[in-house]
């Protein structure tokens, strides 16, 4: 049996009930479940929406509006001097010069050599390390430790390791391949104006190959022995097992990496500062156009490049995107 | 199906004895000779970083880069290490780096832990959208919008909001970290079986509930991806560094202090400056020691499935 | 302590408002009333290692000593790419500026004044009686529709040339002059050292060592006043003089090391000093690296001007300037007093190996480098440096780098020294 209210409560409820009316209302509304459905979400998600909103895309926006104008100088940055929309002219000062275009080629080669060889590393060393050995521990860290070297000191050391110097006065790796037996192998390294920007991507498959190895291993620790054993027992060759067990396991893997590496790869500038120079023709690459610009106070070429730069990573991410949306559903 | 946590964790796979070897293993020792000759390729670099360090100024020079140090000398990694009146410590700088970038990567891999929770199970509309635009933000050329970001930084610095430093510094990890904390731990979350989920719901836990109550426990493995993640990066980051480390000396992280080694403008101290690296690198290779096989489990759990 | 303070503040006060008010006559002289400006004095330096750190805490001993009262920060950063330039762009953009930063003196400093972001010191070059101590082409060289915006606190030389002493031995070349009236007599110097086995006689660095021989060959073949023409649109980068001095920088990057590309002007020195090369033209920093290594002048090294540039002073300075907007004005005032100063230039360029841009000083006991240069200082025709900053903007230098480098790894053939001419003429237009 139920305690007869006090009169000082029942008062409370009755003032409040057209407030409990409509939340109950409310919580059954097939209207608004929605909104109760996708409310606490979207809260948790909001602080993210926001920061990103605003370092990512109001930036952006004002990246592609500075990239419109014709703010070339310091004077003109600091609004000493009055700048003027000039539309696309700055794209296509960019893109009928023969200096960006050697360094959009330069990228392209260099992305593709980066990618292509940590790649193969890194899928190298995780399948040599997957029959686990004694001493995996040793030599993961090994192969992790050059992405813990600060790139400022790594580019002076590979600086010196890429000395193009050949013959009698050969140093760093070409002297390294005559003492044992491979001088032919020795080239000039950085200087080849056409293909000197590949030798750039060794001190970057250096330092990220470990990071490709350790998700290849986990790709191959996943595939299960008895995956593996079915395979064999139903006769397949350790060819058609890889080709037909291993490397689809493995795809989703490397698609990830791809896109890892690809990020890095496009923004790459630290690495070829420290390697050779900012000027140096046969590694120029966007980025550091961009950085060049920016130092000679050329905000809307620099942002220019940048926009550019979005745009060729747009082309490739926004389809690995829609994939990955399609894959979710 | 369930997750195994203990595997999971420690990327062991159950060792299967039913394959008997017979006879010599040639696969065995090609393993071996790649990964050999591999350690190679991968400690090449790390030679010519010792070996310099113990040279003396005259010595450290790149013709001389394969020979030993004419004289041994420990006077680089004691330059770097304490610092003089023409070099800043490292050892400082290491110190200013950590407080930096341990909070930047747990508050990152929270933040990236909520994200990819919402993401991957909360089906709204406009979610892959959100996604998207979110994932996008990764791959914004920084130096593009350094200008209006530095404004925006310095308005923050006036109003007494922020200091410049660590705290700028953190801020900017963890909002540049978010595309890929959330993209780590999305992917892993959408491996989480939903009869897990389920079953907390049915027990009348809200979101918030089966976040805290379910998901997080399980979420190891990627907080150890996510963390190695944003450490490294945050650990070798220049460019914020530069821009919003404040005072050289005092405020900023190792990089710049290894910068300063590397560059003087006019003179360089190649030693001392290989001895810092080697010193700054110590702390991150110490983080793939300890978590390493951590990192392989986590990777393995599904993080990295695209 | 409380009213001290109270009273330098007034006084700095004072001071703002009477550099509003009358910017031609000073009068605070913070000289005569040194402690009088108070507080923090924050400058963008990149002299953060090394030797120029060291000069740079020489002058901080100064100002502790003029003005104990003010706080000294350098918030400046060397970055990656350059001195810094772009931080303190952008944090002069974003309305932080410092009180005072380095720039070197000339065309560099332009990017700064067009942005108004630098004030007119000439006052202060009559209130430090700079104009009696510095030498008239050079204040000429900083001044700009009759003003100055820079104070010059140490003077280097470009046009010098390194050889070592043992190479020459083995080239069979003078071991007691490293001086050529020109570049052909220089090339045929080169030829010797080729013909006696050394293969690349002329050691040089990566883009902007080669820039800095490509202004040393334009000093050689221009006259001064041609040469200072190619700023100021009076000499055509596409005339005859500049083409002959462009076959020559083909003709001389002809026997310079293949890993030009891969080092600083540093390790290309040591190729000097280890008779793989004979000569070496360099900024006259280069005596700290030989210190460093122990080797003495006349005994390991030479030095001259180099070729066909005797008479001439590849000038190229470090300076400060006072930040319009800066948040102490008056310890921005006191730093340049500072810098200028006796005491200042004395301990900062005896330490960095520069020699001071005051011709007052007694260098009797400097090295003898040092008292060499500065002799050419007083006398010669002082001509700006191109990779410098002192006759290239910013912009300028990056596009003469870009064209340099562009040049060098590719054939030495008549088309493309013409594309060059054609790019350094652009950059110049």
């Amino acid at each position: 049996m139920v305690k007869s209210r006090p009169k000082f409560v029942m008062f409370l409820i009755r003032l409040f009930a057209p407030i409990t009316r409509a939340y109950r209302a409310y919580v059954t509304s097939p209207k608004t479940r929605k909104l109760r459905k996708y409310g606490p979400p979207i809260l948790l998600l909001s602080p993210s929406i926001i920061l990103v909103g605003i370092f990512v895309y109001t930036l952006i926006g004002r990246s592609i509006s500075m990239s419109m104008t014709d703010s070339y100088t310091f004077a003109q940055m600091v609004g000493a001097v009055p700048t003027e929309t000039v539309w696309f002219d700055n794209y296509v000062t960019l893109l009928t010069s023969e200096n960006f275009l050697h360094s959009l080629q330069n990228l392209l080669l260099y992305t593709v050599v980066f990618i292509a060889g940590t790649l193969v590393m890194g899928f190298i060393w995780a399948w040599a390390l997957d029959r686990r050995s004694r001493a995996e521990g040793i030599f993961r860290s090994l192969y992790l430790f050059p992405m813990a070297v600060s790139s400022v000191a790594a580019g002076v050391v590979w600086r010196w390791l890429l000395n193009a110097n050949q013959g009698n006065q050969a140093s760093g790796l070409n002297r390294l391949f005559q003492n044992i037996g491979l001088g032919f192998l020795q080239n000039g390294w950085t200087t080849n104006v056409t293909f000197g920007i590949t030798a750039i991507a060794l001190p970057a498959i250096w330092q990220m190959s470990g990071y490709v190895m350790a998700l290849f291993l986990a790709g191959f620790r996943g595939i299960s022995d008895d995956m593996r054993e079915a395979a064999r027992v139903d006769g397949a060759s350790e060819w058609q097992l890889y080709r037909h067990v291993l490397f689809p396991q493995l795809s989703p893997i490397a698609l990830s990496a791809l896109i890892i590496l690809g990020h890095m790869s496009l923004k790459v500038f630290d690495l070829v500062v420290a390697v050779t120079d900012k000027h140096f023709y046969p590694t120029q690459v966007p980025a550091i156009t961009m950085y060049n610009y920016m130092n000679a106070g050329n905000y809307a070429m620099a942002s220019a490049v940048g926009v550019i730069l979005l745009v060729i990573i747009a082309i490739f991410i926004v389809p690995y995107l829609i994939h990955v949306g399609k894959e979710a559903k | 199906m369930s997750i195994d946590t203990t595997t999971v964790l420690t990327g062991k796979r159950t060792e299967s004895k039913s394959v008997t070897k017979q006879g010599f293993d040639w696969g065995r020792l090609a393993r071996y000779l790649i990964l050999l000759i591999s350690l190679v390729f991968v400690l090449i670099p790390v030679y010519v970083l010792l070996v310099t360090s113990f040279k003396s100024v005259g010595d450290a020079d790149p013709s001389r880069a394969w020979a030993f140090p004419l004289n041994w000398s420990i006077q680089s990694w004691i330059t770097a290490w304490k610092g003089t009146t023409a070099m800043p410590s490292v050892a400082a700088a290491l110190g200013r780096t950590a407080m930096m970038v341990i909070p930047a990567s747990i508050i990152s891999a929270f933040l990236g832990s909520m994200n990819g929770f919402v993401l991957s199970r909360w089906r709204f509309p406009g979610a892959n959208i959100v996604f998207t635009l979110i994932l996008f933000g990764m791959f914004i050329p920084y130096q593009a919008v350094m200008v209006p970001l530095f404004k925006m930084m310095a308005s923050l610095w006036t109003a007494k909001l922020l200091v410049p430093g660590a705290p700028t510094l953190i801020l900017l990890h963890v909002v540049y970290g978010i595309p890929i904390t959330t993209l780590i731990f999305r992917n892993y979350y959408q491996n989480v079986p939903q009869e897990l989920i389920e079953a907390a719901r049915v027990d009348g836990a809200g979101m918030l509930g089966t976040y805290a109550r379910v998901v997080l426990p399980i979420s190891i493995p990627s907080f150890v991806v996510v963390l190695i993640w944003q450490f490294t990066s945050a650990w070798n980051d220049f460019l914020f560094a530069v821009f919003f480390g404040g005072n050289p000396q005092t405020q900023s992280p190792v990089t710049v202090t290894l910068n300063h080694l590397a560059h003087g403008s006019m003179l360089s101290d190649y030693g001392a400056s290989m001895a810092g690296a080697l010193i700054a690198s110590v702390p991150t290779l110490l983080i793939y020691i300890v978590l390493g096989r951590y990192f392989v489990g986590g990777l393995m759990a599904g993080s990295v499935k695209g | 302590m409380r009213p001290r303070k109270i009273i330098a503040a007034l006084a700095g006060a004072a001071l703002v408002l009477s550099m509003a008010a009358c910017t031609k006559d000073p009068v605070v002289d913070p000289t005569g009333d040194p402690g009088a400006a108070t507080g923090q004095l924050e400058i963008f330096s990149w002299w953060t290692a090394g030797s120029e750190a060291l000069g740079l805490a020489e002058l901080v001993k100064v100002l502790n000593d003029k003005y104990p009262d003010i706080t000294f920060v350098n918030n400046g950063a060397s970055t990656g790419g350059g001195s810094g330039k772009d931080v303190l762009q952008t944090r002069m953009a974003a309305g932080q500026p410092p009180d005072s930063f380095q720039v070197h003196a000339g065309a560099e400093a332009q990017d700064y004044i067009t942005a108004k972001q630098l004030e007119d010191v000439s006052y202060l070059y009559s209130e430090f009686k700079l104009n009696d101590v510095f030498p008239t082409d050079l204040v000429d060289m900083l001044t700009k529709d009759g003003k100055i915006y820079t104070i010059p606190s140490n003077v280097h030389r470009s046009n010098v040339v390194w050889a070592s002493i043992a190479a020459l031995e083995k080239a069979g070349l003078s071991t007691t002059d490293a001086y050529y009236d020109s570049i052909d007599s220089f090339i045929a110097a080169l030829d010797k050292a080729k013909a006696a086995g050394i293969e690349f006689p002329l050691a040089i660095g990566t883009t902007w060592c080669q820039v800095h021989l490509l202004e040393t060959v334009l000093m050689a073949d221009l006259t001064p006043a041609q040469y200072r023409g190619l700023f100021d649109g009076t000499t055509d980068w596409r005339g005859a003089e500049v083409k002959k001095a462009l076959d020559h920088f083909a003709k001389l990057m002809s026997y310079t090391n293949a890993d030009r590309g891969d080092l600083d002007w540093e390790p290309a020195l040591v190729k000097v000093l280890d008779a793989n090369a004979v000569f070496t033209v360099m900024g006259d920093w280069t005596p700290a690296a030989l210190d460093a290594r122990n080797l003495k002048e006349g005994v390991d090294w030479l030095w001259a001007p180099s070729p066909g540039t005797k008479g001439i002073y590849g000038f190229l300075a470090d300076s400060f300037g006072l930040t319009t907007g800066g948040p102490n004005p008056a310890a921005g005032k006191a730093w340049l007093d500072v810098i200028s100063s006796k005491e200042g230039q004395t301990g900062f360029n005896q330490v960095k190996g520069s020699i001071p841009a005051r011709t007052d000083i007694d260098l009797s006991t400097w090295s003898n480098y040092q008292q060499g240069a500065s002799e050419s200082f007083k006398n010669d025709a002082i001509v700006p440096s191109i990779q410098h900053g002192a006759a290239a903007t910013i912009a300028q230098g990056n596009d003469t780098g870009a064209a340099v480098s562009k040049f060098t790894v590719s054939p030495m053939a008549e088309a493309n020294i013409a594309t060059l001419q054609e790019e350094l003429a652009k950059a110049y237009a």
